[in-house]
C-alpha cells in the first residue's frame, strides 16, 4: 500500500491549533496548572535575591526584609501562596499517573488515595517546618 | 402530535470542490433512542447522500465512528442525541488530524506509530506446543488487562494537544499499547520497543495534560500508561551504563 | 525519530522540585513573605539578621536554602519552557537556552551566596 501518493482529488485540510487551550474548560485548567511554575520561579528568584542581600551584610539583608514588609511584597506572596497551593493540588492530583499499577491485600491501589497520601506529607511536612520555625524563633 | 425535530451542523468538506470546511445545518426527526450515529444515518439516507463518515459495529467495540460532538471527542454511537437537547449539535471531523472529507480524517499515521511498537506478544524465549499454555495469575492478568481494551478509535489523539501541536508524537493510544505489551508477562519485546519510548516523540513528548484518559469511552486510561512509562524510560536512561543491555526493569 | 531525549534529567529535576515544593512551598511562602514580614507566628522574628544567618552559616540551613532555591528553579523553567511550546512559541533553542539558563543562573547565584556567608 502507497501511503504517500495522493489518491486523485485527495486535499486532506489542516485545521489550526490557534487558542487550542480555549476552547475546552479542561485545557484552560491544564493551562492554570502550567502557569504555577511561574510563581514557583518568582519565589525562587526572591529566596535567590534574599540570599545574595544575606552575603553582602547586615545592612543590605534589612534592605530586603523591609522590602518584604511592603504592601507590594505581601501581595505578591499572597499571589504566590495561592499559586503554591494550586501546584500542590494538581501536582498529588498527577501523581498517581506516574506510579505503576498497586495491589494492596489483592484490591487495586485508587488514584485518590495516592493523591491523599501526597496531602498527609504536605500537612506533616508544613506542620514541621512551622514548628521548627517556631522553635527557632524561640530558641 | 407533531414530529420533534433537532438541528445537526456538521462540518462538510469535499476536497474537490471546497476551498476550506464549511458549516451546513440539517433537521433531523428526533426520538429519545437515537443516537448521533444515527442522526447522521438519517441525513446521509433521506436528505443528504453526500455526506461522508466511518462507522461499523454501532456498539462501540469497532473505533471507526469517533467524531467532535459539540466540541469534544466522542463515539458517534455512543453519544445520544436526548443528552445534546436542545441543540444545535455541532459534529466535526476527529481534531488534530487532516481531513479528509467531512467527517473522514487521515489515520496512515497512527497505523505506522502502531507498526513501530510491535504490538504483538514477543517471547522471552522459544517455546515449544509441547510446553503448553502460557499460565497467569490474575494479578498478572490485571497489570496489562485495562490497556488491552484499547480499540484504535483516536478519540485520545483528538483529545491530545501535544499530537496536535506535534504530529510526530507517538501519542497515547500507541503509547497505551506499547505499555500493554511491555506489562504482559508472557511477553519478553520490552528492549525492543524502548527505542520508540524512549525517544523526544515517545512518553516525552506528553506534558500530562490528561485529558486523553478523561474522552477514552473504554477506560484504558492512556496518561498512566504514558507517564508511568517517563519513570521507566528514566530507569533505563541513567542506568544503561551498568548493564549491555542497559536496565529493563 | 528513535534518538534517545535527553529528557529524563530535566524531568527528574523537574519532577525534585515539583515535589518539594507541593509538599513545603505554600508553608514556606506564608513564612518568609507574610508570617515574618508581619510579625505573625509561629515567625515573628524568623528573619532577624542574626537568626537568618546563624541558619544559612549551619550546614544543614545552607544545604535547606541551596536545593530548596535551586530545585524550585529547574522545576519552574522545565514547566515554562514546555508552556511556551503550548502557547506556539516555535524558536525551541533559544527558549529552551534561556529557560534553562534561568535555572542555572539561580544555582550558581544561589550557590556562591552561600558560600560567602560562610560557615
Amino acid at each position: 500500500m502507497n501511503v504517500t501518493r495522493k489518491a486523485a482529488g485527495r486535499r486532506p485540510y489542516v485545521r489550526p491549533m490557534g487558542g487550542w487551550w480555549k476552547r475546552d474548560p479542561f485545557f484552560v485548567r491544564y493551562m492554570v496548572r502550567e502557569g504555577t511554575a511561574v510563581a514557583v520561579l518568582a519565589y525562587a528568584l526572591v529566596l535567590c535575591v534574599g540570599l545574595v542581600r544575606l552575603a553582602q551584610g547586615e545592612a543590605a539583608w534589612n534592605g530586603f526584609v523591609d522590602a518584604l514588609r511592603t504592601p507590594w511584597s505581601l501581595l505578591l506572596h499572597a499571589v504566590l501562596l495561592v499559586s503554591f497551593f494550586v501546584h500542590a493540588k494538581s501536582w498529588f492530583e498527577i501523581m498517581p499517573k506516574t506510579m505503576p499499577m498497586m495491589f494492596v491485600r489483592g484490591e487495586r491501589l485508587a488514584a485518590s488515595a495516592v493523591t491523599r497520601t501526597g496531602w498527609a506529607a504536605a500537612a506533616a511536612a508544613s506542620i514541621v517546618m512551622l514548628g521548627l520555625a517556631a522553635w527557632g524563633v524561640a530558641s | 402530535m407533531p414530529e420533534r425535530t433537532i438541528e445537526i451542523q456538521v462540518l462538510r468538506y469535499r476536497p474537490e470542490q471546497d476551498e476550506r470546511p464549511f458549516w451546513q445545518s440539517y433537521t433531523v426527526p428526533f426520538t429519545d433512542d437515537m443516537s448521533v450515529l444515527q442522526g447522521l444515518q438519517h441525513i446521509k439516507d433521506d436528505i443528504d447522500g453526500t455526506l461522508s463518515f466511518r462507522w461499523s459495529c454501532r456498539m462501540a467495540i469497532c473505533g471507526s465512528c469517533g467524531m467532535m460532538v459539540d466540541g469534544r471527542p466522542e463515539l458517534s454511537c455512543k453519544t445520544f442525541l436526548r443528552d445534546l437537547l436542545p441543540g444545535p449539535v455541532r459534529i466535526e471531523a476527529l481534531s488534530h488530524f487532516p481531513i479528509e472529507r467531512d467527517l473522514v480524517v487521515s489515520v496512515e499515521p497512527f497505523i505506522r506509530k502502531l507498526e513501530g511498537i510491535k504490538p504483538y506478544l514477543i517471547p522471552k524465549e522459544p517455546r515449544t506446543l509441547a510446553e503448553g499454555e502460557y499460565r497467569q495469575t490474575p494479578a498478572q492478568l490485571a497489570q496489562f488487562d485495562q490497556f488491552s481494551a484499547c480499540i484504535n478509535c483516536l478519540l485520545c489523539y483528538a483529545a491530545c494537544p501535544q499530537f496536535g501541536l506535534d504530529g510526530e508524537f507517538t501519542g497515547p493510544g500507541v503509547l497505551a499499547l506499547m505499555h500493554r505489551y511491555n506489562v504482559d508477562s508472557r511477553d519478553g519485546g520490552r528492549a525492543e520497543r524502548l527505542p520508540v519510548m524512549n525517544a523526544e516523540e515517545g512518553v516525552w513528548g506528553c506534558t500530562a495534560v490528561g485529558y486523553c484518559s478523561e474522552v477514552c469511552p473504554k477506560g484504558v486510561d492512556p496518561a498512566h500508561a504514558v507517564n508511568q512509562n517517563k519513570v521507566n524510560s528514566a530507569k533505563d536512561y541513567f542506568l544503561r551504563f551498568l548493564s549491555p543491555k542497559g536496565a529493563s526493569a | 525519530m528513535n534518538r534517545r531525549s535527553n529528557a529524563p534529567v530535566f524531568w527528574l529535576l523537574f519532577g525534585a522540585g515539583g515535589m518539594l515544593s507541593a509538599l513545603l512551598g505554600t508553608a514556606m511562602v506564608y513564612l518568609s513573605g507574610i508570617a515574618a514580614p508581619l510579625g505573625l507566628p509561629p515567625a515573628a522574628g524568623l528573619l532577624d539578621h542574626a537568626r537568618m544567618l546563624a541558619f544559612a552559616q549551619h550546614g544543614l540551613g545552607k544545604g535547606f536554602l541551596f536545593v530548596t532555591v535551586s530545585l524550585f528553579a529547574w522545576h519552574a523553567v522545565h514547566r515554562i519552557f514546555h508552556s511556551l511550546h503550548d502557547l506556539g512559541v516555535h524558536n525551541g533553542a533559544v527558549a529552551k537556552v534561556a529557560c534553562y539558563g534561568t535555572a542555572a543562573g539561580v544555582t550558581v547565584v544561589a550557590g556562591a551566596a552561600l558560600l560567602a556567608v560562610g560557615w
